[in-house]
């Protein structure tokens, strides 16, 4: 609770406090609070300005855009916490194992985190969702591999310290099992650098999911990604802005949001992390 | 006797944080003749630094500073808002603690001598400065000086940059030279060579000095008198002769008694003097005697604040030992 | 500078750089064998004949292990051979060279807007921090940052290409006039440069604080050196350090970025060239023109890297003596 209360006093983080929250109360809430199904079709209704009927207007097809934004909360949080949840798991994994592995195992590795960094992230999604094709499962995946690095560097540097630092070499002595005496003293040391990195994260990844689905090559329609709905009113700008305003504005309220949480979070936790996150 | 160079009267600093405020100087009085050389003597923390720091409006912003009189070369200063800051580089220039750090690592020796000098001299070309800076830092004993002018700080030895630090303050010819510390952070054979810089400096230009410094053996040799603080506030001050060999406040003994003696025979079975206890809180500062809860000899007087006394041909000091 | 413990830097510096484009030419390579299906088929077409399927195959290499494909890849490579557009046979190679100068304009021109005016607002809010300027800087740099540059380009089209027809809608302005070009060049460059203008104004906002924090400072302002000439001067050069490798960086992800603003303005370029291979599977474009962005990547950072060396003295002296400064 004081975590919350030193958070709400920063610049900024009332703010992001409201906004995240906001967020998950719209994801979670959707089908009680959407005043109309997210594909509820109704083609003599197009394009509608807000009237108190539609308070946001409607679409190209009819379908009530606030509606469509609340459903849209919950596949932006839905994919993105995914994401950083499997990208986390498997990235904490490679980065412990790689601290442990001979030398050729953790070059390797590391080799392939720096191929992976070596391209732009957004350049690397692509290119995977070119091959794999779009979809929300292959998104999710595919957009993970872009994550894992980011990750997998923090936990490994993370072990090669612990594994350095005398303490650990007393216990081996002691007869102690080396991975087992590792993994115990280095769960508490990554868990709070990794996750104001997940937090810092969260920002990106929503951003990448958006862009994928608002070029056509995220999540399918009519599933009501906030990309998707972006694409939508861009598609019909010169007819009506309002599809294209509020989709916008609800990317920005999520991704301001969780970057201002994460910066928060990471000068409560740690101020040091500053330096390296 | 003409005016001083510097008077300063009653100097108080205090910082003011959230909910809190420490005083790191108390009442202090500080005169500087024309042409003489004054030391500041006290351990680290006692605010001998921040005497310095004051005199050039260098403290931070959230430092209040006030004294009741403040002059220098005749004219009177106003603390509280930073008068003296318009006597950086023309009147007072500072001889700096760590010559490592006080150099840009990113600019030549010889760019830095020169633009320190822009204040001093408005109006001379850049290569007016430059001659003069070469010339300098020849003087303090660069050698090659010419070709050092265009090298970076960190292609100089420790000594070698305490010289170019010192060339700075020379450069600007002024009337106050301020040394904070001018040797701690050399070797002892280094800072013998500079103390030597520093003693044919005190014979050949006219200007007055400040010496800041934790030893009383570096101020032996450069100053003529001498002004003892402790935890903000001075303590004792007079001729640096008297003072050394007569000291009067039990604090001025104490750190007498903590300074190696050079001469005396090396005694393995001797522990080195050490002052027993801690500067007290600057937050928290004692109603009477500020040295009291360390003082060896305490009695009941000292829970009252000690005046300052006077033991003719200036010397002062505040105790109640010997006022009795 | 000319010695050979310079080139040896320069040396290991580059081949990390080939590593890491080799290694991401492998990766691409690997990909192109997950494409469901057969992918000589699903690149032709279901009605391509058999020997055409075959023909594809030895061509790209396919039926080879991947590390011989690899090395197959860079031998054409040299010869200036990227691959084929499946569609009209056109050299991929030609159709990037030919999208690049339009996307490179994009990136340099967003840079440098953001450099242009990220850098003063850095320097009046290290001035006076906490002030009212450093404040709204601040504030709008953490906005700017975080917004994603779609929704900026979608929000500069509608306001300032729909409603109040300032800007031109679409395309990269006639070839050969200069001046409309870089008229269709305004709001896509904005578009771009919006965050990075932040995170030069926060990222060198916070360096300059740390050096004006520093000892040498002091010594400067103990002598009046004017605090303008402090700034600028003593303070600036060694805060841009870390400006400078970021920025390297930047340029990549400025590139990434390109997909959009080109999608978005319709504006012909590497990123949409890459968006319309993507969505017609035209592979040997993807790959192609992936493969170059990541190459311009690896470059920019090689050089923001080496450039930061030459800027900083000690490192400058670590180059040429080949150890550590002498301290």
């Amino acid at each position: 609770m004081t975590a919350l209360v030193d958070l709400s006093r920063r610049p900024g983080g009332t703010f992001a406090l409201f906004a995240v929250a906001l967020l998950c109360l719209v994801a979670i809430a959707a089908p009680l609070i959407a005043p109309y199904g997210p594909n509820a079709i109704a083609p003599a209704n197009r394009l509608m300005d807000p009237s108190l009927q539609h308070w946001l207007g409607t679409d190209h097809l009819g379908r009530d855009i606030l509606s469509r934004l609340i459903f849209g909360a919950r596949v932006a949080l839905g994919i993105s916490l995914s994401v950083i949840a499997i990208s986390l798991t498997a990235g904490v994994i490679l980065g412990i194992a790689s601290a442990l592995s001979p030398r050729a195992v953790d070059l390797a590795i590391v080799g392939i985190f720096d191929v992976v960094t070596s391209f732009p992230s957004i350049i690397l999604a692509l290119a995977l969702v070119a091959v794999f094709g779009p979809g929300l499962g292959n998104v999710v995946l595919l957009v993970s591999i872009v994550f894992i690095p980011h990750f997998g560097r923090v936990a490994r540097a993370q072990t090669i310290a612990i594994r350095n630092s005398p303490f650990i070499e007393a216990e081996k002595v002691l007869g102690a099992q080396s991975w087992r005496v590792i993994l115990h003293h280095v769960t508490p040391n990554i868990i709070g650098p990794i996750f104001v990195l997940a937090c810092m994260d969260i920002p990106v990844v929503i951003t990448i999911e958006a862009g994928l689905s608002f070029l056509g090559l995220g999540v399918r329609p009519p599933l009501a990604s906030w990309g998707n709905l972006l694409n939508d009113g861009y598609t019909y700008l010169d007819q009506s802005p309002w599809l294209a305003t509020f989709s916008g504005l609800s990317l920005i309220l999520a991704t301001l949001g969780f970057a201002l949480l994460g910066e928060a979070l990471r000068d409560t936790i740690d101020p040091k992390l500053r330096r390296t996150l | 006797m003409t005016a001083a160079l510097l008077t300063i009267e009653n100097l108080n600093v205090s910082y003011r944080g959230r909910g809190h405020s420490a005083h790191i100087l108390d009442g202090v009085d500080l005169e500087i003749g024309h042409g003489q050389s004054v030391g500041l003597v006290g351990e680290s923390g006692s605010g001998k630094s921040t005497v310095a720091f004051a005199l050039l409006g260098l403290l931070a912003d959230n430092a209040e500073v006030s004294a009741d009189h403040a002059a220098f070369d005749g004219r009177t200063q106003d603390f509280a808002k930073r008068e003296t800051a318009s006597l950086r580089g023309t009147d007072i220039a500072m001889i700096f603690q760590d010559p490592m750090t006080a150099l840009n690592p990113m600019f030549s020796i010889g760019t830095q001598l020169v633009d320190i000098q822009r204040r001093r001299f408005p109006k001379e070309s850049r290569k007016a400065l430059w001659a003069r800076a070469q010339a300098v830092l020849a003087d303090v004993g660069v050698q090659d000086a010419a070709a050092r002018m265009h090298r970076y700080p960190h292609e100089f030895s420790g000594g070698m940059r305490q010289r170019v630090v010192i060339a700075m303050a020379l450069l600007v010819e002024p009337k106050l030279l301020i040394a904070d510390e001018p040797t701690t952070a050399l070797d002892a054979t280094i800072e013998a060579q500079v103390v030597e810089v520093l003693h044919r400096l005190r014979q050949r230009t006219s200007a007055s000095m400040l010496v800041v410094s934790h030893s009383m053996g570096l101020i032996a040799e450069l100053c003529d008198s001498v002004v003892v603080m402790y935890a903000g506030t001075v303590v004792e001050s007079g001729k640096v002769a008297d003072v050394l060999h007569r000291p009067r406040h039990p604090y001025t003994r104490a750190l007498l008694a903590c300074e190696i003696d050079p001469f005396a025979a090396f005694d393995p079975s001797q522990d080195l003097a050490t002052i027993p206890g801690t500067v007290p809180d600057p937050s928290r500062r004692p109603q009477g005697c500020i040295f009291a809860g360390r003082c060896p000899a305490r009695h009941d007087r000292c829970s009252e604040k000690p005046p300052q006394q006077q033991a003719g041909d200036g010397r002062t000091y505040a105790c109640w030992l010997e006022a009795a | 500078m000319r010695s050979a413990s310079f080139q040896i830097h320069l040396a290991s510096k580059l081949a990390t750089a080939l590593l890491a484009v080799a290694g991401s030419v492998v990766l691409l390579l690997a990909l192109t064998r997950f494409i469901p299906g057969d992918p000589a088929t699903v690149i032709l077409g279901s009605r391509a004949t058999p020997e055409a399927v075959a023909a594809l195959n030895a061509r790209i290499g396919l039926d080879k292990p991947l590390i011989e494909q690899a090395f197959a890849f860079f031998g054409r490579l040299f010869s200036g051979d990227l691959g084929e557009d499946v569609f009209n046979g056109r050299p991929v190679l030609s159709l990037v060279l030919g999208a690049l100068p339009n996307t490179a304009a994009l990136a340099i021109s967003a840079m440098l807007t953001a450099i242009v005016l990220g850098v003063p607002l850095a320097l009046v809010s290290a001035r006076w921090p906490g002030g009212k300027i450093d404040r709204l800087v601040a504030f709008l740099s953490v906005g700017f940052i975080s917004t994603p540059s779609f929704v900026v380009s979608v929000f500069l089209l509608m306001v300032f290409s729909v409603t109040l027809r300032w800007f031109p809608v679409l395309g990269a302005g006639e070839s050969g006039d200069l001046g409309d070009q870089l008229w269709h060049l305004v709001l896509p460059t904005a578009a771009l440069a919006a965050g990075w203008v932040g995170y030069i104004a926060r990222l060198l906002r916070s360096s300059l604080l740390e050096v004006l924090s520093e000892s040498h400072i002091r010594t400067l302002r103990a002598y009046g050196v004017s605090e303008a000439k402090i700034l600028m001067k003593y303070a600036l050069k060694p805060a841009v350090l870390p400006t400078v490798a970021v920025l390297g960086m930047g340029f990549g992800e400025l590139l990434g970025g390109a997909v959009f603003a080109e999608v978005i303005f319709n504006r012909p370029g590497l990123g949409s060239l890459i968006y319309d291979a993507i969505r017609t599977r035209n592979y040997p474009v993807v790959q192609g023109g992936v493969f170059v962005i990541v190459l311009l990547y690896v470059l920019t950072n090689l050089i923001a890297d080496l450039s930061q060396s030459l800027i900083d003295p000690r490192e400058r002296a670590r180059l040429v003596s080949g150890r550590g400064a002498v301290t």
